[in-house]
């Protein structure tokens, strides 16, 4: 037992042992943001000098930054000197059982037919190992190392492999980009690092949920998936079940650089605290994500599950600057209650002969409110560029919004762009129908629904699609009658 | 089995049942034939328990139980079905899976144990064949993109794997072409059983032509005006419904 916790503790323990020795030095990191938190988040990680200065350009950048307000979200001012810069508390707060854990989000959990342990593990227990993923974790590590891929924390890349780090952090992420990528430029926390080597197929879906110590990487994540020359790599994040999180604003990034032939494809579930009925509570989802498609013949794959958070603001894009190189987005968005999804993508197409195909499928239901939001840039040297984008709106209820603001910009006459979009109401006749054959009224609900989002359902790796199908029925129940 | 008894119903507020009495037992074929606009439609709906429309008085009862306080889906696993006038299309629902949670919604009701994928594709198979649809309709999502042909055969094909016990077709033959029409008799024909009913709502006598009914009833503002059998609804091909709603007319109302 205690040989399994000490190894437990050095694969998990890393971070948190340095980072939050004891409650004194957790207290250390005030509230609030100015540079002598950065730098303190900074030595904590043990950084290296250009890490430092690199969060601290940001830093200075972000002061003359204004918060965005183009999204057609609202929300009260966020007060970023309210905020706790380093997720020390998490270890803390911690229920130290399932009897401390909310029942309602049990019974969620239950319906969604997750373990017990990792029940504990998703509520953010503080387990004393889950000695089954731990395993499965170690074995995993093995067999990757073997073919020489990367794939550890953030801190870990930043101590172990910052030649890396330092060549490819911010390449596709600018830190100037936008207020909220900046503002996690100077505080990151943690995140994912993949380095797939030149020609190497990564043998199975890299996820998060197999690397246990990134679980508590907090409110600013960063994660960098870098694909080298003709590799191959499917990334997971996320996790299926509603996360216990109290956290208000998420403000991740990640980047994706896909050298010549590499491919990469990155699915998210995202089902972060969404607020109660009433709209109270919340998450705050402010993320950018985007992928560069850097050399000829690459693609860049991007699918996504939104069902949490109270508002959320995510783009995740692709630039196509090699030649024939592929971009795709597949996005499932729903809003129920008061939840608020603005969410889209940019495709920029640079290289000759680059595709990209968006298909978007807006769910809105109670007085939720959803918006696609997406960009198509056909830049003058994009011969022969292509793109075909779809988005669909279902509206279950009458007190629920959709909205879609597409923008195509071609600048080179040779490319050719298609849009089509459609707006649907789940129909009482469809209902009827469904009723008339026997089938109660929640499954008729989530059959249609299923139904309404098969084709991105089907670009989620197989387990994944499964539990997001179960996952829309929880997140839907109770959305008609 | 099925007692309707002076039935008054609503649609939206507007009354179009007006005293409809009419029993059906098991093993009976009835037709329900009228003008447009007579509540053909309407009785069937009634039956299904359609949402937006509401008796006003009277009484429906199945096997003793009155009928009008069970919702939609629990009618439908006690056995009563309508084909509908206008099949609603279900898109990325595959007509398959959608026929097999419809099956075992009715199966679990029974208390027989749910039908597993093999065992329903077997199943269905068979019934697909019967009923003359290529197995590709399995796969593709339920009505969406179906001829109206198509669709009306897929009423069939669902109501020949649920074997109701009541089954209601309104206006399936309504813009048939003859070989349609005539799957969709074969259909209804095979189904004819000492144990179960079966209500035709038509507009036209050429179904009648290719199954036979036990009773014809003649709907006309509302109300049952006349009760026949096979030869009622072939006098009214060759006489039109203007001589009924003229003898309706002149009757007192009540």
């Amino acid at each position: 037992m205690s040989d399994s916790v000490q190894q437990v503790e050095q694969l998990v323990g890393q971070e948190y042992r340095w980072g939050f020795v004891s409650p004194v030095e957790a207290d250390t990191v005030p509230k609030g943001l100015d540079e002598d938190v950065i730098r303190l988040i900074s030595a904590k990680k043990q950084e290296p000098d250009f890490l430092l200065q690199w969060r601290l350009d940001a830093y200075r950048h972000w002061l003359g930054l204004a918060e965005p307000h183009w999204s057609s979200a609202h929300y009260a001012p966020i007060d970023y000197q309210d905020i706790i810069y380093y997720s020390a508390p998490k270890t803390q707060d911690r229920p130290k059982s399932l009897d401390e854990v909310d029942p309602e989000l049990l019974r969620t959990y239950d319906k969604l037919g997750i373990p017990l342990k990792e029940q504990e593990l998703l509520a953010g227990v503080a387990v004393d190992a889950v000695f089954d993923s731990v395993s499965v974790a170690t074995t995993f590590k093995a067999q990757l190392k073997k073919l020489g891929i990367i794939f550890c924390s953030f801190s870990e890349a930043v101590r172990e492999h910052p030649d890396l780090v330092r060549q490819y952090l911010g390449s596709v992420v600018p830190p100037g980009d936008n207020f909220f990528a900046t503002l996690n430029s100077a505080v990151f926390s943690d995140g994912s690092f993949v380095y797939v080597p030149k020609g190497v197929r990564c043998p199975m879906e890299l996820s998060t949920y197999f690397r246990i110590n990134a679980r508590a990487t907090g409110q600013f994540e960063r994660t960098l998936i870098v694909a080298d020359e003709g590799a191959t790599v499917s990334y997971l994040e996320g996790c299926t079940a509603p996360m216990r999180d109290e956290h208000q604003l998420h403000a991740a990034v990640v980047e994706l650089v896909a050298l010549e032939g590499a491919t990469i494809k990155y699915s998210t579930v995202q089902n972060w605290y969404p607020g109660d009925k009433e709209g109270k509570g919340g998450i705050y989802n402010f993320v950018t994500k985007r992928g560069d498609c850097r050399g000829a013949n690459s693609k860049i794959s991007w699918t996504q599950v939104e069902t949490g958070s109270a508002i959320t603001w995510k783009y995740p894009s692709v630039i196509l600057r090699g030649d024939n190189s592929v971009g795709e987005f597949y996005s499932v968005a729903l809003a129920n209650h008061f939840q608020q999804a603005d969410t889209g993508t940019k495709m920029v197409h640079i290289g000759r002969n680059t595709r990209s195909t968006i298909l978007s499928k807006g769910i809105s239901a109670g007085h939720g409110s959803n918006a696609y939001r997406g960009l198509v840039k056909v830049l003058k040297s994009a011969h022969g560029a292509r793109n075909y984008t779809q988005c669909d709106s279902l509206l279950m209820g009458d007190r629920c919004a959709a909205h879609t603001f597409p923008v195509i910009e071609v600048k080179n006459p040779a490319a050719g762009v298609e849009h089509e979009a459609s707006t649907s109401k789940i129909g009482e006749d469809q209902l009827f129908y469904c009723k008339q054959r026997g089938i109660a009224e929640e499954d008729a609900v989530s059959m249609i629904v299923n139904g309404f989002c098969k084709e991105v359902f089907k670009e989620l790796p197989m387990e994944f699609a499964v539990e997001a199908q179960k996952l829309l029925q929880v997140s839907l129940e109770g959305a008609i009658g | 089995m099925l007692e309707i008894r002076d039935l008054y119903a609503a649609v939206d507020g507007k009354t179009i049942l007006k005293g409809i009495t009419l029993t059906v037992n098991p093993g009976e074929v009835h037709a329900i034939m009228g003008p447009n606009g007579s509540g053909k439609s309407t009785l069937a709906n009634i039956l299904a328990g359609r949402e937006g429309y509401r008796v006003e008085s009277g009484s429906i009862t199945w096997f003793g139980r009155d009928l009008t306080a069970l919702p939609p889906e629990e009618r439908a696993r006690e056995g009563i079905f309508l084909a509908f006038q206008y099949p609603v299309e279900i898109p990325g629902v595959s007509n398959l899976y959608f026929l097999k949670a419809a099956l075992n919604a009715r199966r679990k009701h029974r208390g027989e144990p749910e039908l597993d994928a093999m065992d329903f594709l077997a199943l269905v198979k068979g019934k697909m064949a019967d009923v003359g649809m290529d197995e590709a309709f399995l796969y593709r999502a339920v009505n969406e993109g179906f001829s109206g042909g198509e669709k009306k055969r897929n009423e069939i094909l669902q109501m020949a794997v649920l074997e109701p016990t009541l089954a209601i077709l309104d206006e399936t033959d309504s813009g048939l072409d003859i070989d349609a029409l005539k799957a969709v008799a074969a259909g209804v024909n095979r189904l004819r059983a000492p144990d179960r009913s079966i209500v035709l709502v038509t507009h036209y006598q050429r179904l009648l032509d290719h199954v036979v009914p036990d009773q014809v009833h003649v709907l006309a503002q509302g109300r049952i005006v006349k009760s026949g059998g096979r030869e009622l609804a072939l006098e009214l091909e060759q006489r039109g419904y203007g001589w009924i709603e003229q003898e309706v007319a002149h009757e007192p109302l009540l």
